[in-house]
């Protein structure tokens, strides 16, 4: 596969000898060769970056051979000497890095939804660039360029809006306009025609093609708004996953605008693996792609699961005894259990207990107990946040297994204790038909002798289905509402 | 089409395809920093971003076009935002993995 792209280069240099526009024929040949190389480099770094051993190796590659390919480009487009360029690329990279220092791995979604973001605007100018500058007068790169804005806007929008949800700077449930889905597709189809606009002479120069530019991006912007905004909660690692796959294919496109083959190359690999990677994570929630675009996410079965949970609360003061009775039970099952399994979820993020976990977990192992931490591909808001979090408190990553794999062990477990998760333990995935879990593969907590159930309330998960397990017999569940942080604390306190 | 255009969308689709192979099987562990990463690869317009910035005329020499050129910043610092914020999290971010092995060596 990879000398493929080496002889698709080849072949095309043997053809023609001015095969990119505005470059030095005699740097042509030597241009693509070290393209193709960089191309196999970074195919490498990201091949390496699915290994966990090789991975920091194959990120530190992946960024070295940007720069090459930054100073190829330079190079080859005789621009090595253009002051200006160098301090715009000092500035970013300098904000790129503070960013990349001050985030904290709790926000670690919407930085990667914002950098999403930057990545398609920068791709919208690109395209918009290439239509302005003399000189690209031919459909391809008409159309490439006005597709370059379409996609970058969309991106830009979709990942700022995304973004904005997961900060809470907007409202995290799904937000559903009268015809909706018509909108939607009315500024999609809009975008697109706007970007066949570009061919027409009338907007070939001057005002109008300004015009154009502006309404293309305006109206994609929309299309992207419109998609972003109706994805709620569980949706957002599969919409944070597509627009980053969409940012690759924002570049790739800029790539074919102004003729570079290794943009197009590089851009395409980000697309199609960002793809690939959804896909994974829809195959992890049993949904399917198209629905999650069409946002077939079943809302009022939300705001029904709520209110009953409501109601509910008022009913339970008689129980309140009771309640304190079995609030002791956990600790016997805690010091007579042999095996422990710890279920993370969002809820341990947003208390920062990740640190309280850590120390449970020492505690426990200390008695000879079996600790491991089951992790479902879509507990968080991103794919794999809870990995990220619990090993930035050192828990070391052979502890931390997948959901198929540590799913048989729920039958030999004493105690499965949950931290802030609801919908990826919620048996209600397996026969709640017409709900948005309906269909989830969920870690099978409920095979484990005892649960201990720490949520912050009893109100239902993201997805906004009930969790039978809170009603489960008192002898096999434990409730602690409240702060994620101070249960663990307490938990521990009363075990030592 | 011209021979680079269809050189172009050729790239395009193999490069497309061997994307989508190679990480066909990826643990959920990395799926976070993989994801951070291919992020910071999408900054790869940052190529383009320099090309067309260029081509909007030559710095001390009449004809440039101001607005276009001022646009073409603006695409650079984004994009090496999204370059250089996205391979520093990824870094940090893989940093913290380590088996047990590791396991009191750092922290």
């Amino acid at each position: 596969m990879l000398p493929a792209i080496i002889n698709v280069t080849l072949t095309g240099q043997n053809r023609a000898t001015d095969i990119i526009p505005n470059m030095d024929p005699s740097k042509q040949i030597p241009y693509l060769i070290m393209s193709g190389i960089l191309v196999i480099l970074v195919l490498l770094g990201i091949s390496m970056m699915s290994k966990v051993r090789l991975a920091v190796k194959g990120n530190l590659l992946g960024s070295l051979s940007m720069a090459l390919a930054i100073g190829l480009t330079l190079w080859a487009f005789d621009i090595f000497s253009v002051v200006d360029l160098w301090i715009a690329m000092l500035i970013g990279t300098l904000l790129g890095l503070v960013l990349s220092r001050k985030v904290t791995m709790l926000q670690m979604p919407q930085m990667v939804g914002l950098l999403n973001g930057f990545g398609g605007a920068a791709s919208m100018i690109a395209g918009a660039l290439t239509l302005i500058n003399p000189g690209n007068n031919d459909p391809f790169s008409l159309v490439t360029a006005g597709l370059a804005i379409f996609v970058g806007s969309l991106t830009f929008t979709g990942s700022v809006i995304a973004a904005g949800k997961l900060q809470q700077i907007f409202t995290q449930k799904p937000v559903i306009l009268k015809n909706h889905q018509f909108w939607t597709v009315l500024s999609a189809v809009l975008g697109l025609v706007t970007v066949f606009l570009f061919l027409l002479p009338a907007y070939s120069s001057g005002i109008a093609k300004i015009v154009l530019i502006l309404v293309c991006a305006v109206i994609s912007g929309i299309f992207g708004i419109f998609f972003a905004i109706r994805i709620g909660g569980a949706d957002m690692p599969i919409a944070i996953s597509l627009l980053n796959s969409l940012s690759g294919v924002a570049g790739s496109i800029a790539g074919l605008a102004i003729s570079d083959p290794l943009l197009v190359a590089v851009g395409g690999v980000v697309g199609a693996s960002g793809l690939l990677l959804t896909q994974i994570m829809c195959r992890a929630m049993n949904r399917k792609l198209v629905d999650i675009l069409l946002g077939k996410t079943s809302t009022p079965a939300a705001t029904k699961a709520a209110t009953v949970s409501g109601d509910e609360d008022a009913a339970t003061p008689a129980e309140e005894e009771a309640d304190e009775e079995r609030s002791d039970n956990y600790l016997d099952w805690l010091r007579e259990a042999k095996r422990v399994i710890i279920v993370p979820g969002y809820g341990m993020a947003l208390s920062q207990a990740q640190e309280q976990v850590k120390q449970l977990a020492d505690m426990l192992e200390a008695k000879d107990i079996e600790i491991d931490f089951a992790i479902h591909p879509v507990a968080g808001r991103m794919p794999g946040h809870m990995n990220v979090l619990l090993a930035e408190v050192d828990i070391p990553y052979d502890k931390l297994r997948e959901m198929e794999e540590v799913n048989d062990d729920f039958v030999q477990t004493d105690v499965a204790i949950i931290i802030g998760a609801n919908d990826v333990v919620n048996p209600a995935a397996n026969t709640a038909v017409d709900t948005p879990i309906y269909g989830m593969p969920i870690l099978k907590v409920e095979d484990a002798k005892h649960i201990i159930i720490m949520n912050f309330d009893d109100k239902p998960g993201y997805a906004g289905v009930d969790n039978p397990l809170y009603k489960a017999k008192k002898s096999k569940v434990a409730l602690l509402f409240g702060d994620a942080k101070e249960s663990l604390e307490k938990i521990r306190s009363d075990l030592s | 089409m011209s021979t680079i255009q269809i050189v172009l969308v050729v790239t395009f689709v193999v490069s497309a395809f061997v994307g989508y192979k190679i990480i066909d099987r990826v643990p959920s562990l990395l799926h976070t920093p993989l994801m951070s990463g291919m992020n910071a690869f999408s900054g790869v317009t940052i190529l383009g971003c320099l090309a067309a910035t260029a081509a909007t005329g030559t710095l001390g020499e009449p004809g440039v076009n101001w607005p276009a050129r001022i646009f073409g910043y603006i695409a650079i610092i984004l994009a090496m935002i999204n370059v250089a914020g996205g391979f520093g999290v990824t870094d940090r971010m893989l940093r913290m993995f380590h088996g047990e092995e590791h396991d009191g060596g750092k922290k």
